[in-house]
C-alpha cells in the first residue's frame, strides 16, 4: 500500500508532463510523417513561441495564454513561409539540404534570442502558474494540468482535422504517396507549406505551455527537440495519437526513473526506454 | 459526323535525368475515342502518361488539351482541366479508407460540387466499393483495389481519362470486369487512353492503337488495320 501511495506522485506528475512533451512533439510529428522533414529547428520554434508569450505578457500585458490568439496565426504565417519559400525549394536539391537549412534556421532563431533577450533564464510567471492542486495524496502544480489538457485538446482538434476536411485528407494522402497525390489534382507544395504551418501553429502553444511550466532561455529548444524526437519514434512515425500516448510513456519513463534510480539518472531512464521499445517494436507504439 | 481533337501531343522529346526516354512522339486522340497505347516494358507508354499528366515536363514538341498548351502545367492544373490519370501499380492510398481515397479523388474545386453525384456513379459503377467503403484501402483485394483507383480517377469529373496497365497482374475474370467497366465509362462520354503490354486484347478494345518500341511510336492506326499488319502479327501474334 504504501508502495502504491510513493508511486502515485512520480506516476500522476510522470503522465501531466507527458502532455506538455507530447504538445511540444506534435508539430515535430506532423512535419515528419508528411513532408518527412526532420526539422531540427521545432524546438527554437517552440522557444519562440515562448518568448512571444513573454513579450506579450512583459511589454503589452495580456496573459500568454490569451496572446496565442496573435502568436498562433503569426507562427502559422511564418510557418508557411519557410516551408514554402526555403524547404519547398531545398528538397528539390535533396532531403539533406532541407535538414541543413533547418540547422540554420535554428542557429539565427537562438542568436537572435540571445541578442534580444539576453541569455538569461526568463519566465512566464502569472499568478496561477505557481497555483498547485491536490488530488488524493498527490500534489502538483496547476501548470501540468493544463499542458495535458491543451496536450489532449490539440491532438483531438488536429486527428479531427485530418480526418474530416479536405485539406486533411490531402495532407495524408500526400504522406502516403506523393506522386499519386499529384495525379489527384493537390498541389502537394501548397499542401506541405499549410502542415508546416498547422505544425508551427501547434509550436505556439507548446512555446507558452512550455514558458508557463519552465524557466527557459534562447537555447532551450534543442533539449527539448531531443525529448520530442524521442516522444515521435516512440509513439511511431505519422500517427497523432501516437506521440500523445509516446509523450505521456516518455514523461512517465523520466518521473518513474527519477523515483527508482534518484533524479540524475530519470533522462537515461527515459532515453533507455525509447531504445528498449524500438529494439522490441521498430515502427514504435502506433507505427503503421 | 466530325469528330474533334480532344489531346494533340507534338513531336515531344522526354527525358529522364540524361537517359531520353521518349523520341519525337506524336499522338491524337479525338472526342469520345478509346486508344491504346502498346508496347513492351521499358517502350516509354508510362513515360508517355506521366508527360501528358504533368509529372515530367517535355523537353521539345508540345502537348494540347482542347486546343490549349498543357506542356508546361503542373499536375494539379492539368487535373483541374479535365485529365484524370490511372497510375501504374493502382497508388491507392493504403491507410485512407475507400471513402476517403475516392473524396480524394474529388479534391480539385469544380469536382468538389459534384462529389455527391459523382460517388453515387462510381458505386452504381462497382458496388463493391459502396460496401466497402469505411474499409481501409489495403484490405481491398487486389481487383477491387483497381476499381478503387479507376473509381477515385472518376471523381475528379474527368473528360480524359489515362489508364496505365491496369490489368497487370490480375486474373482474367477480372480483368474481363474491368473491360466492361472501361466501355461504361465511356458510354458516359469520358474519352479514354490507355496503356496495356497486352496486344490482342488491346485491339479488341479499342478504336486506334499506338505501337511503342524503344521511345519511339512506329506503328498506328485503327485497330482493325494493326491487327491484319503483318509487323504486329509477327511481333505480337507470333504468327
Amino acid at each position: 500500500m504504501t508502495l502504491l501511495a510513493d508511486l502515485s506522485t512520480p506516476i500522476v506528475m510522470g503522465i501531466l508532463l507527458g502532455g506538455l512533451y507530447a504538445l511540444i512533439a506534435l508539430g515535430l510529428s506532423l512535419v515528419f510523417g508528411v513532408v518527412k522533414e526532420i526539422n531540427v529547428a521545432h524546438g527554437d520554434l517552440v522557444i519562440l513561441g515562448s518568448y512571444f508569450g513573454y513579450v506579450a505578457m512583459t511589454i503589452i500585458g495580456i496573459d500568454p495564454i490569451l496572446s496565442l490568439i496573435i502568436g498562433m496565426p503569426l507562427l502559422f504565417g511564418l510557418g508557411f513561409a519557410i516551408q514554402k519559400y526555403i524547404l519547398n525549394r531545398a528538397f528539390r536539391i535533396s532531403m539533406d539540404a532541407t535538414l541543413i537549412i533547418c540547422f540554420g534556421i535554428s542557429i539565427i532563431l537562438q542568436n537572435t534570442y540571445q541578442l534580444i533577450w539576453t541569455p538569461f533564464p526568463q519566465g512566464l510567471t502569472t499568478p496561477y502558474a505557481l497555483e498547485s492542486f491536490s488530488a488524493g495524496p498527490v500534489r502538483f502544480p496547476l501548470t501540468y494540468l493544463l499542458n495535458f489538457i491543451a496536450a489532449l485538446v490539440v491532438m483531438l482538434f488536429l486527428r479531427e482535422f485530418l480526418r474530416r476536411t479536405y485539406l486533411g485528407r490531402a495532407i495524408r494522402a500526400a504522406a502516403q504517396d506523393r506522386k499519386a497525390a499529384h495525379l489527384m489534382g493537390i498541389n502537394t507544395d501548397q499542401v506541405y507549406a499549410f502542415t508546416f504551418a498547422i505544425a508551427m501553429a501547434c509550436a505556439a502553444i507548446a512555446g507558452v505551455f512550455l514558458g508557463l511550466t519552465f524557466p527557459f532561455t534562447p537555447t532551450s529548444g534543442m533539449p527539448f527537440l531531443i525529448i520530442a524526437l524521442g516522444v515521435v519514434v516512440l509513439g511511431g512515425l505519422g500517427s497523432i495519437v501516437g506521440t500523445f500516448v509516446g509523450g505521456i510513456a516518455f514523461g512517465l519513463a523520466q518521473t518513474l526513473g527519477g523515483h527508482f534510480f534518484g533524479v540524475a539518472a530519470q533522462m537515461l531512464i527515459a532515453y533507455t526506454m525509447v531504445l528498449v521499445v524500438l529494439a522490441v517494436i521498430p515502427r514504435g507504439i502506433f507505427g503503421r | 459526323m466530325t469528330q474533334e481533337t480532344l489531346l494533340k501531343v507534338n513531336t515531344i522529346d522526354v527525358f529522364h535525368g540524361s537517359f531520353q526516354a521518349l523520341w519525337d512522339v506524336s499522338l491524337s486522340v479525338k472526342l469520345g475515342e478509346i486508344v491504346a497505347i502498346i508496347g513492351a516494358n521499358g517502350s516509354g507508354k508510362s513515360t508517355l502518361l506521366e508527360t501528358i499528366s504533368g509529372l515530367v515536363h517535355p523537353a521539345k514538341g508540345s502537348i494540347e488539351f482542347e486546343g490549349k498548351n498543357i506542356s508546361a502545367l503542373e499536375p494539379f492544373q492539368i487535373v483541374n482541366l479535365g485529365i484524370s490519370q490511372v497510375p501504374e501499380g493502382r497508388r491507392i492510398f493504403p491507410d485512407l479508407s475507400v471513402l476517403d481515397n475516392l473524396i480524394i479523388g474529388s479534391y480539385n474545386r469544380k469536382a468538389r460540387s459534384e462529389r455527391a453525384q459523382n460517388l453515387q456513379r462510381v458505386y452504381q459503377l462497382s458496388p463493391v466499393l459502396e460496401e466497402r467503403k469505411n474499409q481501409l484501402a489495403k484490405t481491398l483485394s487486389g481487383g477491387e483495389q483497381q476499381m478503387l483507383a479507376i473509381g477515385r480517377g472518376l471523381m475528379s469529373n474527368p473528360k480524359l481519362m489515362l489508364l496505365d496497365e491496369m490489368s497487370l497482374g490480375l486474373a482474367p475474370i477480372l480483368v474481363n470486369e474491368l473491360y466492361r467497366v472501361l466501355r461504361e465509362i465511356r458510354e458516359r462520354g469520358i474519352t479514354i487512353l490507355f496503356v496495356e503490354q497486352n496486344v490482342r486484347r488491346s485491339l479488341t478494345e479499342a478504336d486506334r492503337a499506338y505501337i511503342m518500341e524503344a521511345g519511339r511510336v512506329v506503328l498506328s492506326g485503327s485497330a482493325a488495320e494493326l491487327r491484319e499488319e503483318e509487323k504486329v502479327k509477327k511481333a505480337y501474334f507470333g504468327a
